[in-house]
């Protein structure tokens, strides 16, 4: 009994443990193959990593990560694929930008202005893909890809020099938003542990918001109706429909839902960092997201760590630049065979785990015989 | 074996006529439905051309850009054709085609010539599929997963390698490689000469007809010329070839064709490589005719136009060729438009021919009752809940024909008001066309589809 315990709690780490060796691995032949001190660019990272300063960039980069995943994580657990979480925190971050830049408000209520705004232009955008699918059946595979495209390459793109602030800075960018509309730094809270933060780096208050998104996901998918409805036509559609769950009310709310999380990936941008819109805008998170999501199984805990292990390779990738060890895209190809050897490892197991059942199942019998 | 009826312009004259005229398109063959759709088409080309005050439309320039920016889409589109007809849903092409463009511009570069390049290109999208079909094949990873795993790969390779190679080479960058050379192209002297004088003589309508055709045989590219020919050579091998069958089961059902000692994971291992040999291809294609150089991101979603050029031809080769030379026109167009002065003029026209599509559909649909048939996937049964009562009342609006009818209607009014109401088109009008149009066939032909039945279904050997 206690060996069979043993067994599926190794199981269960194995897969992300082999995977991250694999990928160290493989990354390792490449940096040597291309000229690179494999060893030394490691230990750099590691190095880089565990300093303060680094840790705070690496919650930084993690937070909009861990966003974006849990955005396309809700449609993922019900087998809806919602590639349009790129398209969709652009465009809800700029129009969130423009509404902020025009409000005057109480500090609180324009931070949740801001905030509503984005979310509410990233469930509209999610939930015409949506509306696609229920009504005429379009592939949301299909429809977020080309909606992610009508977002940024034409509407954003369309619209952003109608609100260009200053036309002859070199990064055109919408009007900032006042003081109000920005969310306090949490460099005070993080500094009653440790020491003083310095760089001027400072952790973005989206931080609180995201673990507030994690926990809520968390709740509603394990512990909710709602949830159990989600999961349940994911796993069998077939058997939720005969269950009396609707299956189009489901498409509907898996995308609304996911589009309002969406909505948040770009507010560590427009509330903490250059409180605009501008042509530097980050992008890519959406897609970024959708890695973090698969490798965390889509689940709240495992994306956190996925999220922060992005997060990390992120932030090595500047020091990599810096120190000329080797070429900081090295930290996206470690990014992707961590994500493709783990969602293989992860069927594998899957499949140790099902033969385990049947050996189990098989001995049962046998010992009642 | 029944044609997709192609839903535009054309069909819809062709249909929206009296009972006999109806009866004698349907009986007509595929290709001679293609026909006399494009015809229609360009007829109504020629009319917006009157009023809109522009000749681009029709101009052998545009056709001849639609057919050179069409080449990547119909390359990727047949991808998905082998790889989906094995019953393997393939969303990398995105990132097999990326694979392609780095592969094919260090192949022509090293050895100095474009056909290496194309060949080159043609094995990194291979060794792409590779990877694809040992996740799905072999692990049974969700193909999905493993589609959107290797969109994120390839990409971050390609950077990474183009800055170790490209930016070592003179001419290059860190994200951009010397100029590669194009593999030359030739005319088809006699015809292109009658065709030219045709256009010429400046009739309404036949000298337009001449002036699109002008544009195909003229100045093409060896390698387009090329790509044409997989075309025919992929119908051949899908529906003649004992491979072909042999593939075709494995995307129809596997667990029969396993029983009667087709080896499903070998055929879906060389059906996945094709396929991303063929978006390689369409990567190399990019580098060597398009651009001239590699740069990152310059595949720009083309690998999704395939796969929704392939649903439009549903699953069929030809079908995917009409489709891919649809979704290129606004890139052609705008590529020509943009470049000339008085620039968006054309392109602003497109709106019009845009709502006039829309309308004719508005009126097909509306004369034959539309396709009430509910959505593939779906289940019409779940209409108890506050929003499926809402989107039956929207299904419903209008009674006959439905509410398709007049969301034709309003989306072709909304075109015509944009019309109206410009001059000329925003640059960024004809970046978001493509894939408006994308939206808006699927929107009102998605349901006429049969898709490969096992595509997207992990098949294990022994599993029933």
């Amino acid at each position: 009994m206690n060996t069979g315990l043993l067994r599926r709690v190794g199981l269960a780490v194995a897969a992300p443990l082999v995977s991250a060796a694999i990928a160290i691995l493989i990354s390792a032949i490449v940096l040597e193959l291309s000229g690179s001190d494999a060893v030394e660019t490691f230990r750099t990272m590691i190095e880089n990593g565990t300093k303060l300063e680094s840790m705070i960039d690496m919650l930084n980069r993690a937070t909009p990560l861990y966003l974006s995943a849990i955005a396309a994580a809700i449609g993922f657990r019900m087998n809806l694929f919602n590639i349009g979480v790129e398209g969709q925190y652009i465009l809800a971050a700029f129009v969130a930008a423009v509404v902020g830049a025009e409000l005057d408000l109480w500090a609180p209520l324009h931070v949740a202005a801001i905030m509503l705004t984005a979310m509410l232009v990233g469930a509209a955008w999610s939930g015409l893909a949506g509306l696609l699918k229920v009504t005429r059946g379009v592939n949301e595979v299909i429809s977020t890809i080309m909606l992610n495209f009508i977002a940024v390459g034409g509407l954003v793109a369309g619209l952003l020099p109608k609100f260009i602030d200053d036309p002859t800075a070199t990064n055109q960018g919408t009007t900032p938003i006042a003081e109000s509309g920005r969310l306090p730094d949490l460099n005070s809270w993080v500094e009653v542990f440790t020491r003083e933060i310095t760089k001027g780096r400072q952790l973005t208050g989206v931080f609180v918001v995201a673990i507030i998104v994690g926990i809520i996901y968390h709740v509603v998918i394990n512990r909710s109706r709602l949830g159990f409805d989600i999961r349940a036509s994911g796993m069998n559609p077939t058997a939720a429909r005969a269950g009396g769950v609707p299956p189009k009310r489901m498409i509907m709310l898996a995308m609304v839902g996911g589009g309002l999380v969406a909505g948040l990936v770009g507010m560590p941008e427009i509330l903490s960092d250059t409180n605009a819109y501008d042509q530097g805008f980050v992008q890519g998170l959406g897609f970024a997201g959708i890695a973090v999501a698969l490798l965390g199984r889509n689940t709240a805990l495992g994306m956190a760590f996925a999220a922060l292990l992005f997060g990390f390779l992120d932030s090595s990738a500047a020091v990599l630049q810096v120190s000329n060890l080797a070429s900081s895209e090295i930290v996206v190809i470690m990014q992707a065979t961590i994500l493709l050897v783990a969602v293989i490892a992860y069927e594998v197991v899957n499949r140790i785990r099902q033969r385990d059942e049947v050996k189990r199942a098989a001995q049962l019998v046998e010992a009642s015989a | 074996m029944s044609n997709t009826a192609p839903l535009d312009v054309a069909s819809v004259n062709g249909t929206g006529g009296s009972g006999g005229i109806t009866e004698a398109y349907t009986s007509l063959p595929g290709w001679a439905r293609w026909m006399i759709t494009a015809a229609l088409g360009i007829l109504v080309l020629s009319i917006v051309e009157e009023f809109a005050g522009t000749s681009l439309l029709t101009s052998d320039v545009t056709s001849s850009a639609m057919l050179r920016w069409s080449i990547p889409i119909l390359l990727a589109g047949l991808g998905g054709l082998f790889s989906e007809r094995s019953g393997v849903v393939n969303i990398g092409l995105e990132g097999m085609m990326i694979l392609g463009t780095w592969a094919g511009a260090w192949g022509a570069l090293e050895f100095g010539s474009p056909w290496w390049g194309l060949l080159t290109g043609f094995i990194g999208g291979a060794l792409g599929g590779l990877l694809h079909a040992i996740a799905t094949v072999q692990f049974g990873v969700d193909q999905i997963v493993s589609g959107v795993a290797i969109n994120i790969l390839a990409p971050g390779l390609a950077r990474y390698l183009s800055e170790r190679v490209f930016g070592e080479m003179q001419g290059g960058s860190v994200s951009q490689s010397p100029r590669v050379r194009s593999a030359g192209s030739f005319t088809i002297p006699g015809v292109s000469d009658v065709l030219e004088t045709i256009k010429d003589w400046g009739i309404f309508f036949i000298s337009d007809v001449a002036s699109v055709l002008l544009g195909f045989v003229t100045d093409m590219r060896w390698f387009t010329l090329l790509a044409l020919l997989i075309v025919p050579l992929s119908a051949f091998v899908l529906t003649r070839t004992k491979f072909g069958l042999r593939v075709r089961i494995c995307g129809e059902n596997p667990s029969a064709g396993e029983s009667l000692g087709v080896g499903i994971y070998r055929h879906k291992y060389v059906a996945v490589m094709i396929s991303g040999a063929l978006a390689g291809l369409a990567g190399a294609y990019i580098v060597i005719e398009l651009s001239g150089l590699y740069r990152g991101g310059q595949t720009v979603g083309r690998g999704f136009i395939g796969l929704a050029a392939l649903i439009f031809g549903n699953w069929r080769a030809v079908g995917i060729l009409v489709g891919s030379l649809l979704f290129s026109y606004p890139f052609g167009l705008a590529l020509i438009d943009f470049d000339a002065s008085g620039s968006g003029v054309a392109t602003r026209a497109l709106l019009l021919v845009i709502a006039i599509a829309l309308y004719a559909t508005a009126v097909y649909l509306w004369r034959t009752g539309g396709d009430d048939a509910p959505p593939p996937e779906i289940d019409a049964a779940a209409y108890d809940t506050p929003t499926s009562s809402y989107m039956k009342m929207v299904a419903t609006l209008g009674g006959k024909g439905g509410g398709l009818t007049l969301l034709a209607f309003g989306l072709g009014t909304v075109a015509l008001v944009w019309y109206l109401l410009t001059e000329s088109a925003a640059a960024w009008l004809p970046n978001t066309m493509p894939y408006v149009l994308v939206l808006l066939v699927l929107v009102f032909a998605a349901q006429r589809l049969r898709p490969p039945k096992a595509a997207g279904v992990p098949y294990r050997r022994g599993d029933h």
